[in-house]
């Protein structure tokens, strides 16, 4: 869909055809006190050149380490056809179009998204994407409060073993909407079973589990999934879309399956960037579509009986329901979403599951070649998939100095989020991290923990 | 012009409610309501038990480009639900007066009925509607 900017001879038509002088016009009735003049704190407009060359130092700032840090964004290989397609003109859009059946080609990009997450887990409906992985995680509690209706309890049971920012947005979002997270412990990596059983016959709408977890480690997810169905409460499954191709999806969690799946998609051919735009996915079972937020595009047959693709369950959403709209989200990352399809297809299910193997095989040569130095042990005995926490004989900020200082990033400081840790450090290497490159860090740490502590 | 039956009472929000003989009433939507949002592709029903206000949104009815909520007509407990809904909601456009029937309310107060509208009254309501 092409972006046609209007001219200012547009601008002047359409302003005298609804009779007004000027856009500001449009808005009197917006009272002046309501107004604001102008936004303070952002700096003033830069040029092309000027933005690329800022954006430029900025990139060069950042280097080219040697990525062993995950907790959250992963370093994968992005085969060079993945941008070079999703960039053309057809699907260079953040949005899914307005008139959106007028444009057949972005909506089956957007079916083949779906499909595809809801294979990945197990589950039955997608939606088209949300913003990022913690804003799905916020958007799918809220869900399984409206969803849960033999249930009206508005808490929802959160593992410690979620991620951190993911459990900081969701907070944000759900104060307003008096929706109260409760902490879940941890014991050795894995959700306190001892502490769970306490909180049995205390209503809950939903329990959150996140598998793989924050910290690498694989959770007890059937045993989860079956209390939580047997306090009545829904579940919601945190996943990495990488690890589904080895790990059970949430659909087939505990004797019934997870209720909603939600994530981070940027693992699926997105790149580090900094932080963003990545994208959220978010996929449930039939009976709850009614309750998801987000658009949803479904496969249908126009009147000669062709097949077609057109937005659909638009009741849900707010131009139609207005203010008791299942969510405010009424987008997606359409970019980013059509850039991860178009990884999965050029992967597939048996290059996806290459990925994740080697991914798994990479990080236990890593954490094996990281033990075998003096001072440094690996702290949780659960299995895991892509990280793994190591414990350090010393503070962890120094010493991830040290190895920044050499280029390489050696992970990710637990220390602010899980002080009762103590010193340690949250390792990954994906599919792109070789044996060579292992050997450097551990030659980089043994060297650095060799010295005085 | 839309169908009316001298039988029930009627809302200003285009529902109805029949008086069954073990004091509860049954709610549904009338002709003109079922005419107005098109084929329905949806209904929510409220849960067997709950308890409403007069006024609180209970029901919702969903066709393909709306949905509207059914407020509740008389405070009171829900006692069923029409289950058919779930598979068939045309049922509602097709007899709104019979099989659509959406919910089933035991009234705190059957007193508060006679402040509804009979059908000469929404006869008149829907004739200033269509003028």
């Amino acid at each position: 869909m092409p972006f046609i900017p209007h001219t200012e001879k547009d601008v002047a038509d359409m302003l005298a055809r609804v009779g007004v002088d000027n856009i500001s016009q449009l808005f009197e009735e917006i009272p002046p006190a309501l107004r604001i003049a102008g936004l303070s704190g952002i700096a003033p407009a830069l040029s092309e050149a000027e933005i690329s060359r800022l954006m430029q130092t900025r990139a060069r700032a950042d280097g080219e380490p040697l990525c062993f840090l995950g907790a959250g964004a992963y370093d994968h290989y992005v085969p060079a056809a993945v941008w070079d397609i999703a960039t053309r003109g057809e699907f260079y859009s953040a949005y899914t179009p307005y008139q959106a059946e007028a444009s057949q080609g972005t909506l089956q990009v957007v079916y083949e998204f779906q499909t595809m997450l809801a294979s990945l887990t197990g589950l039955d409906v997608s939606n088209a994407s949300l913003y990022d992985g913690a804003t799905a995680f916020a958007e799918a509690c809220l869900m399984a409060v409206r969803a849960n209706r033999a249930n009206k309890s508005r808490r929802i049971l959160v593992p410690r073993l979620l991620s951190p920012v993911f459990r900081d947005v969701a907070r944000g979002i759900l104060s307003g909407q008096k929706v109260e997270l409760v902490e879940l412990p941890m014991l050795d990596g894995q959700t306190d079973m001892a502490a769970l059983a306490s909180m049995a016959g205390q209503p809950c709408a939903a329990v959150a589990i996140q598998n793989p977890t924050f910290l690498g480690s694989l959770d007890k997810v059937d045993e989860l999934t079956d209390w939580a169905h047997a306090q009545g409460a829904l579940v919601i499954a945190v996943t990495n879309p990488t690890s589904l191709a080895l790990l059970k999806a949430p659909g087939q969690w505990g004797q019934t399956g997870a209720d909603i799946a939600c994530g981070e998609g940027q693992p699926l051919g997105v790149p580090m960037s900094s932080g963003g735009p990545y994208f959220g996915f978010m996929v449930c079972r039939q009976a709850l579509v009614r309750q998801m937020p987000g658009r949803i595009v479904g496969r249908t047959v126009d009147r000669e009986d062709k097949p077609g693709f057109t937005l659909t369950l638009q009741a849900r959403e707010q131009h139609i329901r207005r203010s008791r709209a299942t969510s405010n989200i009424c987008t997606n990352q359409g970019l980013i979403a059509t850039a991860a399809t178009i990884y999965m297809s050029l992967l597939g299910s048996a290059g996806l599951r290459e990925v994740a193997v080697s991914c798994n095989a990479n990080t236990h040569a890593l954490v094996e070649a990281l033990t075998a130095i003096p001072g440094v042990t690996r702290l949780f005995a659960a299995p895991f998939f892509h990280e793994a926490v190591l414990q350090l004989d010393r503070p962890v900020a120094g010493v991830l100095a040290a190895l920044s200082a050499q280029g390489i990033l050696g992970g990710y400081d637990l220390s602010a989020d899980y002080p009762e840790l103590g010193d340690a450090v949250l390792v990954c290497a994906t599919e792109t991290r070789g044996a060579a490159d292992i050997a450097r860090y551990a030659a980089e740490l043994a060297k650095l923990l060799g010295a005085k502590a | 012009m839309s169908k009316i039956l001298d039988n029930l009472m009627y809302t200003n929000d285009h529902e109805w409610l029949s008086l069954n003989d073990d004091g509860s009433v049954t709610v549904g939507i009338s002709d003109h309501a079922q005419g107005a949002l098109g084929e329905l592709v949806f209904v929510e029903v409220p849960n067997v038990g709950d308890s409403f206000a007069a006024g609180d949104a209970c029901a919702v009815v969903e066709s393909v480009k709306a949905a509207s909520d059914i407020y509740c007509p008389v405070a009171g407990t829900v006692v069923a639900v029409n289950a058919a809904l779930a598979d068939a909601p045309e049922l509602v456009n097709s007899s709104p007066y019979e099989n659509g029937w959406v919910f089933r309310l035991q009234p705190d107060d059957t007193g508060v009925l006679d402040e509804l509208l009979d059908a000469e009254a929404y006869r008149e309501l829907l004739a200033d509607l269509e003028d």
